[in-house]
């Protein structure tokens, strides 16, 4: 096994992911102590133009894999092609986004090359000569941290927004085209479609800013008014699991242990009460807003600014003031 | 059809977890064990392809865990699966997801299997792994994270929606292929009382690793360094004002100048 770190830059609709920055930036951080160089690679339509603009980040080399059989995402097409790199590099770590593609690919890939796999990890760092993950368990009632025992690659899947991301540093590095390793015939579950999600607002696992209606939204019609604020701010709109089970959102917005984890800059909480559920899917964010007529409602515990009042009348005073402010 | 249902024993989402003294581990005492809801909806979702499916289709519900699993495996069979498997053996606690993918490989290998159902992740490690080591160790194709599942009229290939980040992927896959199922893929009967008396009388085929022929590594691949509780909260801010307006003005003020998100 080397001594380098193999970056999996994930690229949906010709477009590079912002936490391929990421992975950049945490692969600096171990590399810089074990020496090892960071290679990347990039599969799927446009990688290779996607691959110029990781080219001045200082990166040993960039691999690129194109060609029909890879034209949508497919576990098996990927897999192949990923898998194929890692056999030959033998790095010690490769490090893919906690997405929906990086957490569908990294185990299958790990498994293949019989590695070591850590999942939706939120830091990795040196800890004297052992290279160290954590991770959070029970949607983030508490973390884990865990480090590889003997040779084999780990893969490790770390979740956007929790590495800042690298900047360039100039030079650059050289990419290498390759085709498919897997034939198209060869792959048994293949994408037909891509729907897109309907309101054209950001999806809440990437979203900086989300702002969530909670039981006390009393019905779906309602939802009219975090969709104006979210508008107001950028924001993508969630939903706690008592909304969700109202029939007041979709359950694809849903927050909290059986919903979405999320991590963004700007969480606003209105009518949420806080249960342990929901806290353990938004804690993380940087910063909390919490608007609630109670209060004594657990959700002040975990926020950093709480309005204690009636979510109707102050949320389109909020969406006001906002507007005012950024205008 | 062979269709199988896996399952984990995992605690409650409304369970309280704390580190224990030691550091070693979570605090276990109090805590209400159940099936992870993810792999509700795909026992769910088992016992609808078998409903669809007709002739000699059987669900098995298999699971590996501890002995105290046995109840919730009688659940799975309550509502509705038709036998089950219960690996069970002490290796297992270790956690580790090869282990677990190696044993589930043996059990669905031994019962046979046309189609494997379990939820996306279990919500105690919130690993998401295991489906997909358990789907190249049986070289089958996976489908992670579904909201939307057809099979097709001969039973031999299924359409299925993904789940991914603004938006929905639409995936034919022929079978046997393993699905990870999402919240909103169905809605999970409750067993019935008619279910809960049949149950008591289906088989649980209990299971060791080496009954199976699976062999325990000797080095883990991979080991706890600590458990880190949760850092406490700095505390929450009230804004407070005689007049909404006002209070909400300090917020979008503070928002703005103090912590600088908007």
């Amino acid at each position: 096994m080397s001594n380098d770190i193999l970056i999996f830059g994930e690229v949906r609709g010709g477009a590079l992911k912002k936490v391929t920055r990421e992975l950049i930036e945490a692969a600096r951080r171990v590399s810089k102590d074990t020496g090892g160089a960071v290679d990347a690679a990039l599969v799927g339509a446009g990688a290779e133009a996607a691959a110029k603009g990781i080219a001045d980040y200082g990166l040993r080399k960039i691999t690129v894999f194109e060609g029909d059989a890879l034209a949508s995402y497919s576990t098996e097409g990927y897999a192949a092609a990923l898998a194929g790199l890692v056999k030959e590099s033998s790095p010690s770590y490769v490090l893919l986004g906690a997405t929906a593609m990086g957490r569908d690919l990294a185990p299958r890939v790990a498994a293949r090359v019989d590695g070591v796999m850590f999942s939706d990890c939120v830091d990795i760092r040196m800890e004297g000569a052992a290279c160290v993950v954590r991770r959070p368990v029970y949607s983030g009632k508490v973390y884990v941290e865990l480090a590889r025992r003997g040779e084999r690659t780990a893969f490790v899947t770390i979740r956007p927004n929790n590495v800042p991301p690298a900047a360039p540093t100039g030079g650059s590095t050289p990419i290498e085209k390759r085709g498919p390793a897997a034939a198209r015939e060869a792959i048994r579950a293949l994408v037909r479609e891509i729907i897109p999600l309907e309101g054209g607002r950001p999806d809440i696992t990437e979203a900086d800013v989300i702002v969530s209606g909670g039981r006390a939204m009393k019905e779906k019609a309602n939802f009219k008014i975090l969709e104006d604020l979210a508008d107001a701010l950028g924001a993508a709109v969630g939903a706690s699991r008592a909304a969700v089970d109202a029939g007041f959102a979709p359950a694809a917005v849903q927050v909290g242990q059986t919903g979405k984890i999320v991590n963004p800059k700007l969480y606003i909480a209105c009518g949420i009460s806080g249960a342990i559920q929901h806290l353990a899917g938004m804690r993380t964010s940087k910063v909390i807003v919490a608007i609630n007529k109670d209060p004594n409602a657990p959700i002040f515990e975990r926020a950093t600014y709480g309005v204690v009042g009636d979510l109707f009348e102050i949320v389109p005073m909020l969406t006001e003031e906002i507007k005012k402010a950024l205008a | 059809m062979k269709i199988i249902a896996l399952m984990k024993r995992v605690p409650d989402t409304e369970a309280r977890i704390l580190v224990n003294q030691e550091g070693t581990g979570i605090k276990d005492d109090g805590i209400k064990y159940v099936i992870s809801t993810y792999d509700e909806y795909g026992i769910e979702q088992a016992l609808r392809v078998k409903e669809k499916a007709g002739g000699p289709s059987t669900v098995t519900a298999v699971c590996a865990g501890p002995e105290e699993a046995t109840e919730l495996i009688r659940t799975a069979l309550a509502m509705g699966a038709d036998d089950a498997v219960h690996v069970c053996d002490p290796a297992l606690a270790s956690g580790d997801p090869f282990l677990a993918a190696a044993a589930l490989a043996a059990a669905v290998k031994e019962s046979g299997f046309d189609i494997i159902f379990c939820g996306k992740q279990a919500i105690d490690d919130d690993m998401g792994q295991v489906q997909t080591i358990l789907a190249e160790m049986l070289d089958v194709p996976q489908v992670n994270v579904v909201t939307g599942f057809e099979l097709s009229g001969d039973g031999s290939r299924a359409t299925l929606r993904r789940r991914i980040e603004g938006g929905d992927e639409m995936i034919e896959t022929a079978l046997p292929a393993i699905v990870s199922c999402e919240k909103g893929l169905n809605e999970p009967r409750y067993a019935s009382l008619p279910g809960i008396m049949k149950a008591k009388k289906k088989e649980i085929r209990t299971k060791t690793l080496a009954d199976l022929g699976v062999a325990v590594p000797g080095e883990a691949r991979s080991a706890i360094v600590r458990w880190v509780p949760l850092p406490k909260s700095s505390g929450c801010r009230m804004v407070q004002a005689e007049e909404a307006r006002d209070a909400v003005r300090e917020l979008v003020k503070l928002l703005r100048d103090e912590s600088k998100v908007i």
